[in-house]
């Protein structure tokens, strides 16, 4: 015991020695949590906007002071012309162009419909739909209020719910899937580098010619690696609670015991790759594409596993992030229990058996 | 309780880097493996120290078997393999320490076997292990693989890289762990540091050429050995190789080892070749073999 202690002693002198790696190691949950959850988002905010009012009558006014006091949008400029749009676009200040058809009040009191044109700057689709939807939705509102007690106007609202996230925050979306990136990366490409780097070394050729055993040598190098995940994964959930407002709404034990189950999960794959790769190059390579990428694309976390060709859906069942997002999604978004998700969490015990398997079978007690 | 060693040999896919190897090292003895690069020393190393198995043959080390026994070689051997495996981003106590703690012992424990060694390096022992010197390395190496206190020490090519100097008290460092009873297997491809070892073995291409005490081994030579130089040394090679008296002609340093293949060849019939062949400055004088010698001729 004492033997094993002092190796992980060992261990950790390597990992607080290295500034770098160690800045990588805490910096980057930090930074990718806070880049998913304020920049890259679907969310629109203070998006600015142009506004051609043909009519300027009463109506026109109110929609326009409702437009004006979203969060969402912030009128920039006032247009007086048609010609002028284009100009406007081009300087690239505004995203949308609001025009008002001559006559508004009167034609959406005599002929119960007038037009509004809502322009979008289509360069990035992405927004400009987002933000027609939510222009859409206020006019909408509107509407709404204007036929307030008005039995003979029959309008179709079509009423969606949004359930789980009714905000559309998407930082709920990306936490869950930031969180197994993050474990992923840590925990596989950490241990796989740490452990082939003694390969490269050769100091493996000592410690293989010392009394310590394989077994000792592989959780040695492994348990500071579970801490440091831990230590992530709470980070993670700590800047998602408090600077993104993101509710758990499940156990925070059962959280906590599905994460490292993941993180040993991911572990052991580390101690895969590195059993079939001979410098830290490789196993760096192999953990960033056979690992990170599928995480990425195919886990469900960046698109959703629904809309993938038939092949690809059946590939995601192997990896084993996609069962970890779907029970972080259910515990943290959905609130469930483990009635709800034992299922995953089988898979991922399975997978992380195998993969432990495997290793012990393939680890070396000599050089070849 | 030494080493036995009984017809290994090992094949990496088509290259043969061991063909029936057989020794012994005696307990306590100095025993060295002398052989140019790619020779198989390494190879020999590791299936000694248990780390690679040999394809036929066996061997044992302290009595216990290579294959069968692994578990207790890996308790009771000290060994240095040839790059320098410490680690480099841990101080050198911390390094001497931690190979302490993984054999289950102590530095204050076995302190007097490394002490001569360790008191060199023991100012700098703060200092990261990546930041000695080539000599400082090796004696942390060596301490390192001390400190638990070996019956067997497996040194591979300790002194490559490494200044004069420091090739020196290294090998003073061996003599004087010797007497303290350990058995010590080292390899080199510097054939002065053969002079230094109780018996050594001559190993080349996979084989073993000769073994022996390193006096017997000079001895053994079997032709006189007359050292030549002239003023243009590689005109001098060239001559000597056209001549047809010439058995075989080296260079050593600032001379060529020269042997005749006659046996009643007298330095005069050189001397007068040389002239003929327009070399001016000529010197030719009988000298006495040395382990290179012997190498060369039984490489041949």
């Amino acid at each position: 015991m004492k033997r094993f202690i002092g190796f992980i002693e060992k261990e950790f002198y390597h990992i607080l020695r290295d500034r770098r790696s160690l800045f990588i190691l805490f910096g980057m949950p930090i930074v990718q949590v806070l880049l998913f959850g304020f920049a890259i988002t679907n969310e629109i905010n203070n998006v600015d906007i142009a506004i051609l009012d043909h009519s300027k009558d009463a109506t026109t006014k109110v929609i326009i002071d409702k437009i004006a006091a979203s969060e969402y949008f912030s009128i920039k400029q006032f247009i007086d012309y048609e010609a002028a749009i284009e100009p406007a676009f081009k300087k690239g200040q505004i995203k949308a162009v609001l025009n008002f058809e001559k006559d508004f009040s009167n034609k959406l009191i005599s002929e119960k419909k007038a037009t509004i044109q809502i322009l979008t700057d289509a360069t990035d689709p992405n927004t400009a739909n987002t933000i027609s939807n939510y222009m859409a939705s206020i006019l909408q509102n509107y509407q709404e209020e204007l036929n307030k007690g008005i039995a003979l106007s029959y309008q179709i609202v079509p009423k969606t719910r949004l359930a789980y996230n009714p905000e559309l925050k998407s930082v709920f979306m990306f936490v869950p899937g930031v969180m197994t990136v993050i474990l992923m990366l840590v925990s596989a490409m950490m241990t796989s580098i740490s452990i082939t780097r003694e390969k490269e070394l050769g100091t493996m050729e000592i410690l293989l010619v010392s009394p310590l055993k394989p077994l000792q040598v592989i959780i040695g190098k492994v348990v500071p690696y579970i801490l440091l995940a831990v230590i992530n994964a709470i980070i993670i959930i700590l800047l998602s609670i408090f600077v993104f407002r993101m509710p758990v709404q499940g156990s925070l034990f059962l959280l906590g015991a599905e994460s490292l189950l993941f993180i040993i999960n991911a572990l052991s794959l580390g101690i895969l790759i590195s059993t079939i790769s001979a410098s830290q190059q490789t196993a760096m390579m192999a953990s960033l594409m056979g690992l990170m990428l599928p995480v990425i694309l195919l886990s469900g976390f960046i698109f959703p596993i629904s809309s993938m060709p038939i092949p690809l859906q059946i590939i995601s069942n192997i990896i084993p992030a996609k069962w970890f997002i779907i029970i972080l999604k259910g515990i943290m978004l959905k609130g469930v229990g483990l009635a709800y998700i034992w299922k995953e969490t089988l898979v991922l015990l399975g997978m992380t058996l195998l993969f432990i398997g495997i290793s012990t079978k393939k680890y070396k007690i000599r050089l070849e | 309780m030494g080493i036995k060693v009984i017809n290994i040999s090992k094949t990496y896919d088509k290259i043969k880097a061991l063909e029936n190897i057989s020794f012994e090292v005696k307990p306590g003895e100095l025993f060295g493996l002398i052989g140019p690069d790619g020779a198989g020393k390494t190879t020999l190393f590791r299936i000694l120290t248990t780390l690679l198995i040999a394809d036929t043959g066996e061997a044992t080390v302290a009595g216990y078997d290579v294959v069968q026994e692994y578990k207790s070689i890996r308790n009771h051997v000290g060994y240095m393999p040839g790059r320098f495996s410490l680690y480099q981003d841990l101080t050198v106590e911390e390094n001497l320490n931690f190979f302490a703690t993984i054999f289950g012992t102590t530095i204050e424990e076995n302190y007097d076997l490394i002490k001569d060694i360790y008191v060199q390096i023991e100012p700098f022992k703060n200092r990261r292990a990546g930041k000695l010197s080539g000599g400082m390395k090796q004696k942390l190496a060596l301490s390192c693989a001390l400190i638990h206190k070996p019956k067997v020490l497996f040194l591979d090519e300790p002194t490559t890289g490494v200044d004069p100097v420091s090739r020196k008290e290294f090998w003073e460092m061996l003599k004087r762990l010797q007497k303290k009873n350990i058995t010590i297997l080292v390899s080199t491809p510097y054939m002065d540091e053969a002079e230094l070892c109780d018996r050594i073995a001559l190993i080349t291409d996979g084989k073993i050429l000769e073994i022996d005490t390193p006096e017997a081994i000079k001895s053994s030579f079997p032709k006189k050995i007359y050292r030549v130089k002239s003023s243009g040394t590689f005109q001098l090679i060239q001559d000597l190789g056209a001549y047809d008296k010439t058995h075989s002609a080296y260079p050593f340093g600032e001379y060529i080892h020269f042997t005749s293949t006659s046996t009643d060849f007298k330095a005069k019939d050189l001397v007068d070749f040389l002239k003929e062949k327009n070399h001016s400055n000529i010197e030719v004088m009988e000298t006495d073999p040395t382990i290179e010698d012997t190498f060369m001729e039984l490489s041949k």
